[in-house]
């Protein structure tokens, strides 16, 4: 015998299948990635330039120089991370206290109790930059605080809480602006584990 | 056996349909139950808070065991895959199926015999892929929605993953779903699989599923011969096999994977090119990685030198920024680390056995 109940929830479900029916004739292919990244055009790099350049993105991806009126970016090496060449002594260990973190001179070395950790390299270098990655790789990055939004977890100071919060137009625009600026070769050393170093073997 | 017994006594809801209900009763609820489940597909909407209103238990809930396993750490898996009723999975692109809307699948994970939590992926109407957990409390009587940003088990002992956890390794494949493949369900399993397990009672292989009409359009010479990976010796098989279910799902050939040139999942299309293509990538590949202590340019595998090998060390490390898998694991496979040890220290060596072997 059937209730009222289940001749009310079957009806329901008559409707549920109509509406399933009708969705699924739309359905994407499978693996269709979420929103496809917005076009390349002159005036998103426009927008990711004035994003980087107001978001404070140089300040650590951009080595640090002394020029003649005192520290400047050094341009030459643009975005472009921890610059392979300058190898850091260990870091100062700080005594009990409020005091935190060291930074280099360049900005781009930084020690706290997550280890010592290198700013990254930004430009579209194949094998030392971003120039393999997609847009969707660096929102993912952006949004999980994962590298390529799958490994390791990025460290202090990227201020991952902050830039969470730009939209995903911000963020492809930002990428778009990152693959149009020069490529430098510039391999940057792996982060180092607090205390001791990483054992290999 | 102690499996059935656990099945018996802490899962109600996957034996919910062994029960001794009258038959025409039992249809009833499972047509109710395909309702209900069809029903939540017509809206993104958040997962149910509980997986008992999931449909795992619902008629046509199938078990499911891949030949290859992904390491969970020791925890012991069992996993189920539904379809709608009528629908069936197109697997003319052999290493890519495509799962209809609808498809729901589960794979549960329990420590010392005790089911810790239950993870759920969905492909809904609109052809998204959701992705849930559910975390069980302590007498196995009920699990529940976790958050989204995942949780803590087993006093810290376990993790479970968030949902960007989910998408990291799902999201990063040709098609979300790893264990239900063509390979992954050879009738014909490789002996030599890191943690291989023979099949549980009434689990569906490839040949189940293309029989029931599920699985359409493989190609017919998958099952005139059923998928194997091409490789030289039996422990490089079962080595490539672990890479392809430990590493392939994010180092793969397709557009979601890592950015990195390094194909580590097999194909059933094309067995012998995707070995070359996983040995390529590996054998004498610069690394991008550089650990401190490897020297300037050390090699993802360095053939005949397990130690050397990039491979190897990120296997057996579980400091989170050096380990591979980069999530997911906090304890090293010494299992599958000693069958890839052995691969590249043995089977990979340059001197005697196979490079000069064939003329």
């Amino acid at each position: 015998m059937m209730s009222a109940d289940t001749s009310l929830r079957l009806s329901a479900c008559t409707a549920a299948i109509a509406v399933f029916a009708a969705l699924a004739a739309a359905t994407p292919p499978a693996g269709a990635a979420d929103a496809a990244p917005a076009k390349a055009t002159a005036a998103t790099v426009a927008k990711g330039k004035y994003l980087v350049s107001t978001s404070g993105c140089t300040d650590c991806h951009t080595p640090v120089k002394m020029g003649a009126n005192g520290p400047e970016p050094d341009l030459s090496r643009m975005l472009s991370g921890h610059p392979e060449g300058l190898k850091m002594p260990p870091a100062p260990v700080l005594p009990e206290g409020p005091w935190i973190a060291s930074v280099g001179a360049t900005m781009t070395a930084w020690s706290g109790p997550w280890g010592v950790s290198y700013t990254a390299n930004l430009t579209p270098d194949a094998d030392t930059g971003l120039g393999q990655w997609t847009a969707r790789d660096f929102r993912a990055t952006i949004r999980t605080g994962r590298h390529l939004g799958r490994g390791r977890a990025l460290l202090p100071p990227m201020p991952i809480p902050v830039v969470q919060n730009f939209t995903d137009a911000d963020l492809d625009a930002i990428f778009a602006y990152l693959q149009s600026i020069p490529a430098v070769k510039n391999r940057v050393p792996e982060p180092v584990a607090p205390g001791a170093p990483v054992a290999v073997k | 056996m102690p499996e059935n017994t656990r099945a018996r006594t802490v899962h109600p809801i996957v034996n919910r349909a062994t029960l001794p209900l009258a038959t025409p009763l039992r249809h009833l609820a499972a047509a109710l139950l395909a309702c209900a489940m069809l029903a939540s597909h017509a809206a993104d909407s958040e997962p149910p808070p509980h997986l008992r209103d999931t449909g795992l238990g619902a008629r046509g809930v199938m078990p499911f065991s891949p030949q290859y396993t992904l390491w969970s750490d020791g925890a012991d898996k069992r996993r189920w895959l539904w379809l709608p009723p009528g629908r069936s999975i197109d697997a003319s692109n052999p290493d890519a199926w495509q799962f209809p809307p609808g498809t729901r699948l589960w794979k549960e994970f329990a420590v010392d015999g005790k089911p810790v939590e239950t993870r759920y992926i969905e492909r809904r109407a609109s052809g998204r892929w959701a992705y849930a957990t559910y975390v069980w409390n302590a007498d196995g009587s009920d699990a529940t929605l976790a958050p989204a940003r995942g949780a803590s088990a087993l006093g810290g002992r376990y993790s479970v993953p968030s949902r960007d956890d989910c998408q990291a390794c799902h999201g990063s494949a040709a098609v979300p779903v790893l264990g239900v493949g063509a390979l992954q369900l050879s009738p014909e399993r490789d002996p030599l699989a890191a943690h291989g397990q023979l099949p549980r009672a009434g689990d569906v292989d490839l040949h189940t599923l293309v029989r029931r009409g599920l699985v359409r359009g493989l190609p017919p010479a998958l099952l005139a011969t059923p998928p194997r990976i091409a490789a030289d010796t039996p422990v490089e098989r079962a080595a490539l096999g672990y890479l392809h279910a430990n590493c392939g799902h994010c180092h793969n050939g397709s557009d979601n994977r890592v950015p990195l040139r390094l194909t580590l999942a097999q194909s059933v299309a094309a067995p012998v090119a995707s070995r070359d293509a996983a040995l390529a990538s590996l054998l004498g590949a610069p690394s991008r990685y550089r650990p401190p202590g490897l020297g300037g340019a050390p090699q993802v595998v360095s053939p005949g030198q397990p130690d050397s090998s990039v491979l190897t060390l990120r296997m057996q490390s579980r400091h989170p920024q050096v380990q591979m898998p980069p999530l997911g694991t906090q304890v090293p496979d010494t299992e599958g680390s000693a069958l890839v040890h052995r691969w590249i220290q043995h089977d990979l060596a340059p001197q005697p056995p196979r490079k000069e072997a064939s003329p």
